[in-house]
């Protein structure tokens, strides 16, 4: 590497060290493992939520169950009409389904926390109360009191 | 003397599986913040029960509609959603002891007494109503009470409801109580 010919300015530029690459893209891995949840379930209807300055966040994540209503996506559209559904878990269900969904998603949790179970309603701000008031009136009748309903602060996207 | 050395294991590599899981983890989950208004439903009433101790005195109540047009309905007077806060405000917190307006109690809240109101708000809706117009109502109605809870905590504790300790928070919260019911759905207006 005598570029300029003096046999004394052989100085040899040092590689830089790539070792600790992988550490810096762990780290970051990390971060986005801790702040993120793994999507649970594919939405098959369309959510947008309405807006409300007084949004509090749910304090327990883990310890919601989440009701979906909205108009199916475009391309189940075909199938399933353009009328509002409900979406428990990953398909259209109706009303009568909700009993057993609750039933299912408190035997997942454990017996302490059972009660601190929150139903988030996720609704779409276009739907009509009708299918909303028959949800609520289910809920009633399991007895699963504490809900909130899903709505963004204004101002976030 | 055959020396043998280890090769060195190449690491330039681990970067890169890295950076592959880090895609999948990237695409897989989402960042989602849940937010929104948090309620309670009342429970079934047992048919046993007699529902003679759910009657309110008349003054104690106030109904809130929306019907089927979306149209606001306070008292029994057409409202603008504006309008709402302030009126809500008055009703629940009865600054003038006005005969109409809701009735207070005297209530030991961790030893101190203060003035309750027994307000109730009720919101009644029709199936007919847009989602989007019954949670603004909704916010409205959070927000009068949260309001409130504000200038409580000012006058008690000299700071905003968000910065004081949970302790102090739960006083704030007996003593403004968020009464906000949720009637039964009435049958009016087209049905679906």
């Amino acid at each position: 590497m005598s570029k300029f010919g003096g046999s004394n300015s052989k100085k040899n530029v040092p590689g830089i060290s790539s070792g600790s690459l992988s550490d810096i893209v762990f780290m970051l891995l990390f971060f986005f493992m801790v702040t993120t949840q793994l999507r649970e379930t594919e939405n098959k209807v369309i959510v947008k939520l309405p807006e409300a300055t007084e949004a509090a966040k749910l304090e327990r994540k883990d310890l919601s169950a989440n009701i979906n209503i909205g108009t199916p996506v475009r391309h189940l559209q075909s199938q399933f009409g353009t009328d509002a559904r409900i979406q428990l878990n990953d398909s259209f269900k109706t009303v009568d389904d909700i009993r057993d969904f609750i039933a299912a998603e408190r035997d997942a949790m454990s017996e302490a926390e059972r009660s601190l179970m929150t139903v988030n309603l996720r609704v779409d701000e276009d739907v009509r109360m009708g299918i909303v008031s028959d949800v609520k009136q289910e809920l009633r009748r399991c007895s699963a009191l504490k809900i909130m309903y899903a709505s963004r602060k204004p101002g976030n996207d | 003397m055959a020396k043998k050395k280890t090769p060195e294991i190449n690491s330039s590599s681990t970067a890169d599986i890295a950076f592959l899981l880090l895609c999948y983890f990237l695409m897989t989950t989402t960042m989602g913040e849940q937010s929104g208004l948090q309620r309670r439903l009342p429970p079934i009433p047992d048919k046993d029960v007699k529902v003679e101790d759910q009657k309110v005195n008349r003054r104690n109540i106030v109904i809130v509609r929306i019907n089927s047009a979306d149209k606001l309905f306070a008292g029994n007077e057409a409202m603008d959603i504006n309008f709402l806060k302030e009126k809500m405000k008055v009703f629940l917190s009865n600054p003038n002891n006005d005969p109409s307006l809701p009735e207070k109690e005297e209530k030991e809240i961790e030893g101190k007494t203060y003035l309750v109101s027994k307000g109730v708000i009720s919101l009644q809706n029709d199936r007919g109503t847009s989602y989007e117009a019954y949670i603004a109502v909704q916010n409205e109605l959070v927000k009068a009470v949260n309001e409130l809870r504000d200038e409580f905590s000012v006058a008690q504790f000299g700071r905003k409801f968000s910065l004081l300790t949970e302790d102090q928070q739960n006083i704030v919260k007996k003593a403004v109580p968020q009464n906000i019911s949720e009637a039964e759905p009435k049958d009016t207006g087209k049905k679906k």
